[in-house]
C-alpha cells in the first residue's frame, strides 16, 4: 500500500466537504462520479452496497466516506477519508460560531442560505437518481423504492423497519 | 439516556456528559441524526430551548459539510470550548465508525456472496425511496410559491450533476452565485 491513494482520498474529500451543501446525501453523486468513473476504486454495485451499509448503520450518513476510504486503503484510508471530509468544515464551524451572532440576521447571510436550498434539493435528487440507476434495475426493486418513498413521506415509521422489510424481500430473490 | 424524572436544567454539561450524550445520539440514530440530537438536547437533557436549538442548527446548515457534524462542534464549543467541540465530535463519530469498520471488514470478505448482495440490493432500493421522500418534503414549500427562482436552480443543479455528470465544484460555483443573487434581490 503506497501513499498515493491516501493523498488522493485526503485531497478529494477535503475539497468535497466544502461543496457539500445539504450534507452527506447531497455529496453522493460526486462521491459516485469520482469513486466509480474517475478513480475506478469500485464498481457501481459496490458503491450502491456501501451506500446501503451506511444507511443501515447507526450514526450520521457521512460515515459512507469511511467505507469508501476502507475499501481504497484499509483502516488508514477510512481514517484519512473521514478526517478530510469532517476536518475542514469542523474548523470552519468552530470559528464561525464565535461570530455568528454578529451576522446571523444580516441580509447577505439569509440570501446565501436561501440561495443554497434549491442547490441542496437538486443535489439530493441527483443522489436518488444516481443510486436508482443501479438499484432499480427491475419492476420489483422499483416498487420497493416507490413504496418506501410513500411511507417515508406520509408516515413517521422508523426507516429501519423499511430496511428490514426491503432486505428480506431482496433475500427472497425477487430483486 | 433515560432519567426517571425530569432533571433540573444542567446549564454546563461536563466533557464526559457531552461525550456520552453525543455517543448516545450516534448509536440510536438511523436515517439522519438530527431528530435524535433534538430529542436528546431539548427534551431529555434540556441543555437548550427549542429556539436555541433551531438557531444553532441554522448555523450548522449555513456552513458546508455534514450538518450534524457541524452541529456537534458548535454545540460542544458553546459548552466546553475547543475541548467540548472535540469531545462532542468524538462522541458522534466514534461509535458509528467502529460499527461501520466491522461492517466494512465483513463486506470485504463476504461482499461477493449472492445472499448478501441480494439483501443489500433490497436495502438500496428502499434507501433510494427515503431520498425521494426527503426531496419531496424539501421541494413542497419551494414549488408552491407563485413566482420564484428556486425550482429552476434545483433543476439546473440536478441536470448538471445527475444527467451531465459534471464535477460538483463546477456546478456549485456556476450556480450558487446566481442563485444567491436571486435570493438577495427578492426582498
Amino acid at each position: 500500500m503506497n501513499s498515493s491513494p491516501l493523498t488522493a482520498l485526503a485531497g478529494y474529500f477535503a475539497l468535497l466537504s466544502l461543496f457539500a451543501v445539504g450534507g452527506a446525501n447531497a455529496a453522493i453523486p460526486e462521491m459516485h462520479r469520482v469513486s466509480v468513473e474517475v478513480m475506478h476504486w469500485m464498481s457501481d454495485r459496490q458503491f450502491a452496497d456501501m451506500f446501503a451499509i451506511a444507511q443501515v448503520s447507526p450514526g450520521p450518513n457521512v460515515i459512507i466516506v469511511a467505507l469508501i476510504g476502507y475499501h481504497v486503503a484499509g483502516f488508514a484510508g477510512a481514517g484519512v477519508a473521514t478526517t478530510a471530509m469532517c476536518g475542514p468544515t469542523c474548523l470552519l464551524a468552530f470559528f464561525v460560531a464565535r461570530t455568528w451572532d454578529r451576522f446571523k440576521d444580516a441580509h447577505w447571510r439569509i440570501a446565501i442560505q436561501a440561495g443554497l436550498v434549491p442547490l441542496s434539493l437538486g443535489l439530493i435528487a441527483a443522489s436518488a437518481f444516481v443510486l436508482a440507476r443501479t438499484a432499480d434495475h427491475n419492476v420489483y426493486a422499483g416498487a420497493i423504492t416507490a413504496a418506501t418513498a410513500a411511507m417515508a413521506f406520509f408516515t413517521r415509521i422508523n426507516p429501519l423497519w423499511m430496511f428490514v422489510v426491503a432486505g428480506v424481500l431482496g433475500l427472497s430473490g425477487w430483486l | 439516556m433515560s432519567e426517571p424524572a425530569a432533571p433540573p436544567p444542567a446549564l454546563h454539561p461536563s466533557l464526559a456528559e457531552l461525550f456520552l450524550a453525543f455517543a448516545g445520539v450516534s448509536i440510536s440514530a438511523f436515517g439522519g441524526a438530527l431528530p435524535w440530537a433534538r430529542r436528546m438536547i431539548v427534551e431529555q437533557k434540556r441543555w437548550m430551548t427549542t429556539e436555541e436549538f433551531n438557531e444553532t442548527f441554522a448555523l450548522s446548515q449555513f456552513l458546508p459539510g455534514p450538518n450534524v457534524i457541524n452541529f456537534s462542534v458548535v454545540f460542544g464549543a458553546r459548552f466546553g470550548g475547543p475541548a467540548g467541540a472535540a469531545v462532542a465530535l468524538a462522541g458522534l463519530l466514534g461509535p458509528p465508525l467502529m460499527i461501520v469498520m466491522v461492517l466494512a471488514i465483513l463486506y470485504e470478505r463476504f461482499g461477493g456472496l449472492e445472499t448478501l448482495s441480494r439483501i443489500l440490493a433490497g436495502i438500496t432500493a428502499a434507501a433510494v425511496g427515503l431520498l425521494i421522500a426527503v426531496v419531496a418534503k424539501m421541494a413542497a414549500p419551494l414549488f408552491v410559491k407563485r413566482w420564484n427562482s428556486a425550482p429552476a436552480f434545483a433543476i439546473l443543479a440536478f441536470t448538471g450533476v445527475a444527467l451531465m455528470y459534471w464535477p460538483l465544484p463546477f456546478v456549485f460555483l456556476g450556480l450558487a452565485p446566481v442563485s444567491v443573487a436571486f435570493a438577495w434581490f427578492k426582498r
